[in-house]
């Protein structure tokens, strides 16, 4: 059996998912880190972006992550973030439309926001 | 029917709409604890993995930062006051504001001057009328509050603990909320948030005392502490506004039972004055008929002499 590190993406709110990986993509403030089990302990700030979560049975999950910290000890990581949604969680059309909006509105926060969800849905 | 049977009916009435009314608000705030309370639980591992997290960062590195470092001579001192912002919650908004007050007096004993920042109508109005001063002021979401409503209070917290105290910065945080227990137990309690004193978070994570790896920080140290300390006290905030909500809707239950009880105990005393006075009404009929007729009977009797 591949080796396995255990994964919980926790929002602010709710526990949105969590699962034995083999390898875990974020982005943080200085560039993007992959995780793979056995990883020296981390503790790192996240960028608004999607991550990629390699599950143990072959699938990817994709999340948008508005923020938050990856951190890694024990074979365990935990990605917490004050905003984070699945990929099939997010309604397309909706975060297509917020992005009209938050352009026309000049809402740079609102913009990155719906952004980092469409990228997300994309790369599912 | 007479005045006084008439009186008692009105009365009896009257406290059944009010029995009608506080028994419905019994069984509404019922419901709400329970969503409250999932809410509680649902925010707890967001809560404790930032709390590991503070606690590697702290204990991992020797980095000081003005949200860990405690001033020598702390002058000021910020509070954040949780009340409510409906009454009818029996002593749930006089138990926190007293917590608050002998708080504030504790901390003017030790030479500190004192921002108060309070969430509730019910606060707010207590401290608007005694004329004291509201550093600011939040109302309208004490009920289910949001993580977005934490983030706004949270901001001009984090906003003056950051501040230099000759500026109008604040040395030290404090947060007086009511713990929720259980369903019959709620307690006002105070904490100091800032500046981080670490036993009580190592304590707080449980008696789980793990020894914390050695962490790679990425970018550093310094900058994960930087962003860390912010979302920490959210999270903090968050949880005692979902704390507070929960028991601010226990303590509605609990007021609005011994209403309820109260009401059905003020019904029964006055159907048993209205029964005495209706009994009383019909004894008085039949002496008077009885007398009447007996007075007649007199009568007659005279005028067959």
């Amino acid at each position: 059996m591949a080796a396995e590190l255990h994964v919980e993406l926790v929002a602010a709110d709710r526990n949105v998912w969590s699962g034995e990986a083999t390898l875990v993509v974020a982005r943080t403030t200085s560039g993007d880190i992959g995780v793979m089990p056995g990883h020296q302990p981390l503790l790192g700030v996240l960028e608004s972006g999607p991550v990629n979560i390699r599950t143990s049975d072959g699938g990817t999950v994709v999340a948008a992550v508005h923020g938050g910290f990856i951190s890694f000890a024990d074979n365990k990581l935990s990605l917490l973030a004050e905003i984070a949604e699945l990929a099939d969680e997010i309604d397309q059309a909706r975060a297509e439309r917020a992005l009209e909006r938050a352009k026309s509105e000049a809402d740079a926060a609102a913009e990155r926001r719906a952004a980092v969800r469409l990228r997300a849905v994309a790369g599912h | 029917m007479g005045a006084q049977l008439r009186v008692y009916k009105r009365r009896i009435r009257a406290v059944t709409a009010t029995k009608k009314i506080t028994k419905a608000m019994e069984m509404i705030a019922a419901a709400r604890i329970v969503k409250a309370q999932r809410k509680v639980a649902a925010s707890m591992p967001y809560a404790n993995e930032l709390n590991r997290a503070v606690t590697a960062v702290a204990t991992g590195s020797d980095t000081d930062h003005p949200l860990t470092t405690e001033a020598e001579t702390p002058t000021r001192a910020a509070i954040l006051l949780v009340t409510s912002d409906r009454g009818l919650a029996g002593g749930y908004s006089s138990n926190v504001l007293k917590a608050a007050e002998r708080l504030t007096e504790r901390l003017r004993g030790e030479g500190k001057e004192v921002d108060t920042y309070i969430v509730g109508r019910k606060g707010v109005a207590y401290y608007g009328f005694r004329e004291r001063k509201i550093a600011d002021s939040w109302t309208g979401f004490t009920d289910s509050p949001t993580y977005a409503d934490a983030k706004r209070v949270a901001a001009p917290l984090i906003e003056a603990v950051i501040t230099e105290t000759a500026e109008g910065g604040v040395d030290e945080l404090h947060i007086v909320f009511t713990e929720f227990v259980s369903m019959m137990t709620q307690n006002p309690v105070e904490n100091r948030m800032l500046p981080l004193s670490l036993d009580k978070v190592e304590k707080e994570e449980g008696a789980k005392a793990e020894i914390l790896p050695l962490f790679e920080f990425e970018p550093s140290a310094e900058d994960v502490l930087d962003a860390l300390l912010p979302r920490y006290v959210e999270s903090r905030i968050y949880n005692a506004l979902l704390q507070a909500a929960a028991s601010e809707h226990a303590a509605r239950r609990r007021a609005m039972k011994s209403a309820t009880d109260n009401a059905g105990d003020l019904i029964k005393n006055l159907s048993r004055l209205a029964n005495a006075a209706r009994q009383a009404e019909i004894t008085q009929e039949i002496s008077e008929i009885v007398g009447g007729s007996s007075a007649l009977a007199d009568a007659n009797a005279g005028s067959d002499k």
